[in-house]
């Protein structure tokens, strides 16, 4: 009962959050209409990240390259070729849970560290693709000035686009996580060899997650677009995996919506920091050493033991997460 | 029902299981026991498929089994626990049995229902049957030795088997816990019906609950026979009893 009412108290929350996200556009200046979009993109882009890595324990290293994969198949559509606008927003997650699904493939064979190592030279095959095809990809310039369809063309309406789109994927990621695929996958992280001896086969419930995953990695690269209005190959560099990465480990890789702030502070970081200092990935590493020494959980993990002390209690929230 | 024929598993130049022999028929309680390093533990990875045995057969219901993985093998019928608390820490009590309930009723994959509301009245009352369950809503880490070990019962009878191996179910438990344990094993097969495998150092409680021992030695199968034959087996006598 005491989860019911939680439930229903952070359902209501989410819901006066997402109205008052849905008023914001009338206040802001354009800059941060623009930032916010980027914000929730990355949110969505790390929120899916952490379905691997904080939930099944797989160290997808090279989650960039999905987002990417889905960006570029969606500019390249949008860019060179007549389909409708919405084939084209379609085509992106599915060919980026396609690419997860053949790395996928390899990689779930081998073990934790083994498998993030093939999974970093497998992507960055797919980055020497985008960097090196100048004939279609536009090589190390990317494609700029992509056409978006009228309707989401301007910031403000981009903005909603990328609210409601990212809204609904954070829906259907919550209800895969409450589902008994998410449980099971919770159970395979905490314990594989046991999880087999229960029935599970535990490789095709791994590869499914990484497919799951990379579908809304690519849907995240798909908004991007629609924001950006250009892909480039830096988004499927490895160095872009290792911030959505630690966005997942700052942010609370054992939550729900831990992913989320890690993702608007990185954001945040890279933008007003960035914008004083390009060594301002100096100061990501100070903060990850700090994460490592003082908060293993992250900032949403670390909150829930401050908050619940007791251990019947924590367990009802880690029901809940 | 299970029927092991000279099975062999070497690691590297040890031979770990040397020629491994044993039948366990529907309904019986049977117990393996042997020194420490005889090659129990190993037989059992190799029955529940954790191990891929070098040579022999491991008839289930006169099926081959010894090259199936193990997720096959348990859908087969045969569940298990295992030596070291072997649970899911993070999760709660109920979750770590109802996540073999759902295995068992083929919705692991279902991707769109709430778990919360699925397989609940049965992992209930697995939970009831085996004493845990006011203890559900605690994550599983924070359980005593003793109640995991408990916990790792109740997760293997999610499976709902036909056969349930148990590998030392008693191990490093108090005295106390030891014999609520046995009288839950016992009370389980009698119940339910259940076939029973396990291990166990503890001579008392073998002799005192199984139906049938096995004797191994060095990876290999002295005798199996009624626990008073095997009192009086003058190899075990020498090999394993003597000492004691």
């Amino acid at each position: 009962m005491f989860g019911e009412m939680i439930r229903q108290k952070q359902f209501g929350v989410s819901i006066a959050v997402f109205v008052l996200l849905l008023l914001v556009p009338l206040f802001l200046p354009r800059f941060y209409i623009y930032f916010l979009a980027v914000i929730y993109l990355t949110a969505l882009l790390a929120m899916s990240l952490n379905l691997c890595v904080g939930h099944g324990m797989l160290f997808q290293f090279h989650h960039g390259v999905f987002y990417g994969v889905g960006a570029y198949t969606a500019g390249l559509l949008l860019a060179k070729t007549s389909v409708p606008w919405w084939i084209a927003f379609m085509a992106g997650p599915l060919a980026a849970a396609f690419a997860g699904l053949l790395i996928g493939i390899f990689c779930i064979r081998l073990n934790r560290l083994y498998f993030g190592m093939l999974q970093i030279s497998l992507g960055s095959l797919i980055w020497a693709i985008a960097f090196r095809w100048y004939g279609l990809t536009g090589g190390d310039d990317g494609i700029h000035g992509i056409p978006i369809p009228d309707f989401i063309a301007s910031t403000t309406s981009s903005y909603y686009f990328v609210l409601v789109v990212m809204g609904i994927c954070l829906i259907l990621l919550y209800l895969i996580l409450k589902s008994p695929f998410g449980s099971t996958l919770q159970a395979i992280r905490d314990n594989p060899e046991r999880c087999a001896a229960v029935g599970i086969n535990v490789r095709r419930h791994q590869l499914m997650t990484i497919i799951i995953a990379t579908f809304f990695g690519g849907a995240a690269g798909v908004l991007f677009v629609i924001v950006e209005g250009s892909i480039f190959p830096d988004l499927l560099f490895w160095v872009l995996s290792l911030e959505i990465f630690i966005m997942c480990l700052l942010g609370g890789w054992f939550t729900f919506a831990g992913p989320i702030l890690g993702a608007a502070i990185i954001v945040s970081l890279r933008t007003f920091v960035g914008a004083y200092t390009e060594y301002w990935t100096l100061i990501l590493g100070v903060i990850l050493i700090l994460l490592i020494f003082f908060m293993p959980e992250g900032i949403m993990g670390y909150n829930y033991r401050q908050l619940f002390r007791s251990r019947t209690k924590y367990a009802s929230q880690i029901q809940m997460e | 029902m299970l029927r092991v024929e000279d099975l062999h598993k070497s690691f590297d130049d040890f031979r770990a299981v040397n020629g491994a022999n044993l039948s366990v028929q529907k309904g019986e309680l049977v117990a393996v026991i042997g020194p420490n390093g005889a090659g129990k533990t190993t037989l059992f990875n190799l029955i529940t498929g954790q191990l891929q045995p070098d040579s022999g057969k491991i008839l289930l219901n006169d099926e081959d089994i010894s090259k199936l993985p193990p997720h096959i093998i348990c859908r087969k019928g045969v569940a298990r626990s295992f030596q070291i608390a072997n649970v899911f820490p993070r999760l709660s009590v109920f979750r770590n049995v109802q996540v073999s309930v759902l295995s068992q009723q083929r919705l692991s994959n279902k991707l769109f229902q709430s778990a919360s509301r699925l397989a609940v009245q049965e992992t209930n009352r697995i939970l009831e049957s085996v004493g845990l369950w006011d203890r559900k809503m605690d994550v599983a880490g924070s359980l005593s030795h003793g109640d995991k070990r408990i916990l790792e019962i109740a997760i293997a009878l999610g499976n709902e088997p036909e056969l349930l191996i148990l590998d030392e179910p008693t191990a490093g438990m108090s005295p106390e816990e030891t014999a609520t344990t046995m009288a839950l094993i016992q009370r389980l097969a009698a119940d339910q019906g259940l076939t029973i495998l396990f291990c166990e150092h503890d001579m008392e409680v073998v002799f005192g609950t199984a139906q049938s021992i096995m004797v191994m030695q060095q990876g290999q199968t002295i005798v199996q026979a009624k626990p008073e034959a095997v009192r009086q087996n003058s190899e075990v006598q020498q090999a394993y009893l003597g000492g004691e």
